[in-house]
């Protein structure tokens, strides 16, 4: 009987590129906006780029809800430890944000991609641990 | 063809060190290294915000060019125990260390730039710090998106009672040559800041 493939030859959803594709469309938001703070900034392009992010980023919690079986112990373990330190590093930068009068609609749109940003990332390193793993029995 | 999970070579199992994926002890530092951080935002001082940005980018940059340009081709030439050993303990400080000098770094360039006033559209560099963002959001791209995954899968791969040596190998490949990709972007980055530091 042959054995069963390891976790690494199992083929899985395109979890990993559409993160980075999500992170690709914050960081293009983050500098299109520091680029014209501390004016006002045309907020089209960046509530079409944090709309196309927060898509991506819905497709990929779906994906990766569909993925059986899949080591989830270890993708939670990961996910909460990464979450708690970008939780931080947002913070520190949605601090700045408010400390220097960055209010309104501007701050929504930061904000959001900020938390767009602090899910993505323990997203995509929990996923990329986890589908190495042996899956929960 | 490689199908199923391949042991490392024996004589790396002994002397396997207990990989830690975060090293404890360190939290305690990082936490007061944010803390100050808050307060120079906090209090706008200048020597403060120079300090972080400065120590902060160095310390970013010499680590990136000498893992990327340096250490990362020595490790590829290295024997797969020899670089796995080196690795289960560099890249779990790495790990603490790289986002908690991006952090200060970012944080406080923000801050002082600002408060100098060179983020206003008709400071005459302003295009020079542009450049300076996409450098960054280019690194934060690679780092975030394909060197830390390759790093934290790694590290628990190692933590396995018989680690796949072909997919170690295969992710330490992506991690040398991110490490050195952004290596070759921090020459940039001290081009621009150095401009940017002179004018």
């Amino acid at each position: 009987m042959e054995a069963a493939a390891p976790p690494a030859e199992r083929r899985l959803p395109p979890i990993q590129p559409i993160a980075v594709a999500t992170i690709v469309l914050v960081v293009i938001g983050g500098i299109y906006t520091a680029a014209h703070l501390p004016r006002h900034v045309p907020q089209g392009p960046t509530i079409t780029l944090l709309a196309a992010a927060v898509v991506l980023l819905a497709t990929n919690v779906m994906l990766l809800a569909r993925i059986q079986p899949f080591a989830w112990r270890i993708f939670r373990v990961v996910t909460a430890w990464v979450f708690a330190a970008y939780i931080v590093i947002a913070g520190m930068l949605e601090y700045v944000f408010v400390y220097d009068h960055t209010r309104g609609t501007q701050l929504l749109i930061l904000t959001a991609m900020l938390a767009v940003f602090a899910v993505d990332i323990p997203l995509l390193l929990g996923f990329s641990v986890a589908r190495y793993q042996d899956p929960d029995a | 063809m490689v199908s199923v999970a391949q042991p490392i070579p024996g004589a790396f199992a002994p002397s396997r060190p207990t990989v830690k994926i975060v090293p404890v002890k360190l939290l305690p530092v990082v936490g007061v290294v944010l803390v100050g951080l808050v307060t120079a935002i906090a209090t706008n001082s200048h020597w403060a915000l120079d300090f972080y940005h400065i120590a902060g980018g160095g310390l970013w940059t010499g680590i990136d060019l000498f893992v990327g340009l340096v250490l990362g081709p020595i490790l590829g030439s290295m024997s797969i125990p020899a670089r796995l050993e080196l690795s289960s303990r560099m890249m779990p400080k790495l790990l603490l260390i790289m986002p908690t000098l991006v952090t200060m770094t970012l944080g406080s360039g923000f801050q002082l730039a600002r408060t100098l006033g060179n983020l206003s559209a008709t400071y005459p560099n302003h295009d020079w710090l542009v450049a300076s963002y996409v450098v960054v959001g280019v690194m934060a791209v690679i780092a975030l998106g394909l060197l830390e995954p390759a790093n934290l899968a790694v590290l628990f791969e190692l933590r396995k009672p018989n680690p796949n040596a072909a997919r170690i190998g295969r992710l330490m490949k992506v991690f040398i040559y991110t490490a050195g990709i952004t290596g070759l972007m921090q020459i940039a980055t001290l081009v621009i800041m150095t401009k940017l530091a002179s004018s």
